[in-house]
């Protein structure tokens, strides 16, 4: 069970990148990220004091995983 | 599990197509380049119909993109040196709001004429699909190069483009 | 004494985040625990697209917590944490990867970890994996805090792989899902609490180890989603659902407001609640000695739930920067949890010997307040 998962993880790992220019027109241009540039938007504007606050609630939880993200911005570049 | 692989698939023979150009960053295009009027900080109507015969690079740029605020200084070299030769560079801002812009430009000047695309009309016209994005168009009106994105290093490709077109 | 795997680093996948130095102050203090940290972190651009982060971290934490059956006196440890993260850009994927350490006087901690984001559909949609391998060492302190005497009794592996997907649904609105699946096995309990049976004692109860299973394998998904208020502020709600292979089953639910004034103050309020279902071998009171195969008293297993109240708020002194710094702030954040327990009680203040005195099993249920307390000036270059 677990090698497959690795394979799987690998596999995924090595395709992601040539999908980068699949061609689906953007609906939000990039002349309209202003607000979601704005560093309010940001999901982790301060990591370090959420990873703390994550590993207090991890210390004395049951639950673990899942939380963090990803994307947004300018879309610069 | 089988439909994302075939999802997969069909997205990594797509991006083998399109890699070409869309990787990229600075690719040759054609075509007429639109005609535009829009308005100066100060108020005054301006367009590209300004500089007819002359090299134009229209470049779009936002107070909120690093990347733009990175290249402007280099921008402003370029224009000064190139310039006397007949080269004209163009800085339409795409923020909602002027006051941010006034206050960017306050602080850090440029020599290049900057006008105000609030609307995002022009962005539209010119299909950016990038920022910052930079449009270089020929002395006869026709749009030769299309540069994506910026980094360090990309003022050269802007200078070697430039110089050709003057050449021309 | 776990270390937090960080699931999703905060990546933009088409530039590298500012280069930046924090310096920062927490304290925790409730149920018994105080527990004080200092910590530094600065990641600065090798070049456009390579970026490092380095990270140091101390804990030191004193105090009795409720349920340390088996010490007389007051714990007193310090644990450190350090980690080196690298980072790499490519067109429109981000690589990551990042090495921990923590030690502690029973407790020692390694992970390595591995992450890719990429950004796709015009920007507009990022996808990110990542994998992560701990390795736990695990001891007991059998002397005192003063007169320690550790004796190391085993190791446990820890496999974390991780899924998210963020998606930026109109120019005010983006939402994300995260998946995580984690797999531990070897020593999995903590040796510093005890389990309790009724054995007709004077005291009603007898005291014996936890028993463990060797394995333990949980699924979290989050779903959460951000949106811009036209007068310049931002909401993020966020539910989280987990479940593992010890029957404990949690839900997270939190709700943040985001309110910035001019380029200089950001204001923020957070609420959360958290409720979870004990751990299918947990008991607060065993009927006789060795009555199941695996049994735990541990409060973290326990059927709880807590409501945090925060805010935070972080002033830029250098909004506009100041010689090569482009921006400085500083930030308060305070929290209050309130924890609620539904089958743990407290053994600690009441029993046979309080007055009026308790019968075991009828002591009163255990609840808390802690508040945590975090200030830390940030330096962007």
């Amino acid at each position: 069970m677990r090698p497959r998962a690795i394979l799987l993880f690998a596999a995924l790992s090595g395709a992601l990148p040539l999908c980068g220019a699949c061609s689906i027109q953007p609906w939000v241009k990039p002349y309209e990220r202003d607000r979601l540039a704005d560093p309010i938007m940001a999901w982790d504007r301060d990591a370090i004091s959420n990873a703390y606050l994550d590993h207090i609630r991890e210390s004395r939880e049951g639950s673990r995983g899942a939380t963090g993200g990803a994307g947004g911005g300018c879309g610069c570049n | 599990m089988l439909r994302s692989s075939t999802l997969l698939k069909r997205c990594a023979m797509a991006a083998i197509v399109v890699a070409s150009t869309a990787f990229a960053a600075s690719s040759d295009a054609s075509g007429p380049a639109p005609a535009f009027t829009l308005t100066t900080l100060g108020g005054q109507p301006s367009g590209l119909s300004a500089y007819k015969g002359q090299v134009v690079m229209v470049n779009f740029w936002a107070t909120w993109c690093g990347p733009c605020q990175q290249e402007m200084p280099l921008l402003d070299q370029m224009y000064k040196k190139y310039k006397p030769a007949g080269f004209t560079l163009i800085g339409v801002n795409v923020d909602k709001e002027a006051p941010p812009v006034k206050l960017l430009l306050e602080r850090k000047p440029v020599s290049f004429p900057v006008l105000l695309d609030p609307a995002n009309q022009v962005s539209k016209a010119y299909h950016v699909d990038e920022m910052p994005s930079s449009v270089i168009i020929d002395r006869k009106g026709q749009i030769r190069y299309i540069h994506r994105g910026y980094k360090p290093g990309d003022e050269n490709d802007y200078q070697d483009r430039i110089r050709q077109l003057i050449r021309e | 004494m776990i270390a937090a795997l960080l699931l999703i680093r905060s990546t933009i996948a088409d530039v590298l985040p500012d280069n930046r130095a924090d310096v920062f102050y927490s304290k925790y203090s409730g149920g018994g625990m105080d527990i004080t940290g200092y910590s530094a972190t600065a990641r600065a651009k090798i070049t456009e697209n390579f970026a490092v982060e380095a990270n140091y971290f101390i804990d030191k934490v004193s105090g009795a917590s409720v349920d340390v059956l088996s010490q007389a006196s007051v714990i007193k440890d310090t644990r450190k944490q350090k980690s080196g993260t690298l980072e790499y850009l490519h067109d429109k994927t981000t690589y990551t990867a990042s090495y921990m350490s923590s030690v502690e006087r029973d407790y020692k901690s390694d992970t390595a970890s591995f992450s890719l984001s990429q950004s796709m559909f015009g920007d507009l949609t990022t996808v990110t994996l990542a994998f992560a391998n701990t390795h736990n060492t695990v001891g007991e302190n059998n002397g005192t805090a003063n007169d320690p005497n550790v004796a190391w009794l085993g190791h446990a592996l820890t496999r974390s792989y991780s899924g998210g997907l963020s998606q930026i649904i109109t120019k005010n609105f983006i939402a994300g899902v995260n998946l995580q699946v984690i797999t531990d096995a070897g020593y999995l309990a903590n040796p510093y609490r005890s389990v309790r049976f009724l054995d007709g004692s004077a005291r009603g109860y007898g005291l014996a180890s936890q028993v463990y299973p060797d394995t333990h394998t949980s699924t979290a998904v989050q779903v959460q989603a951000k949106y811009y208020l036209p007068y310049r502020a931002a909401v993020t709600g966020l539910y989280r659902y987990f479940t593992d292979t010890w029957g404990v089953v949690g839900n997270t639910y939190e709700l943040d407001y985001t309110h910035p004034i001019a380029n200089k103050w950001i204001f923020e309020g957070r609420a959360r609640y958290y409720k979870q279902s004990a751990a299918n071998f947990y008991s607060d009171l065993f009927p006789f000695a060795n009555s199941q195969n695996f049994t735990a008293r541990d409060q973290n297993l326990a059927a709880l739930d807590n409501i945090t109240l925060g805010a935070k708020v972080t002033y830029a002194f250098l909004p506009d920067g100041w010689k090569f710094f482009k921006r400085g702030t500083v930030t308060g954040d305070v929290s209050r949890i309130r924890f609620n327990y539904k089958d743990f009680r407290d053994i600690r203040d009441f029993g046979v010997f309080s007055l009026p005195p308790v019968a075991a099993g009828a002591e009163p249920l255990y609840e808390f307040s802690a508040m945590v307390y975090q200030l830390y000036v940030s330096m962007y270059f």
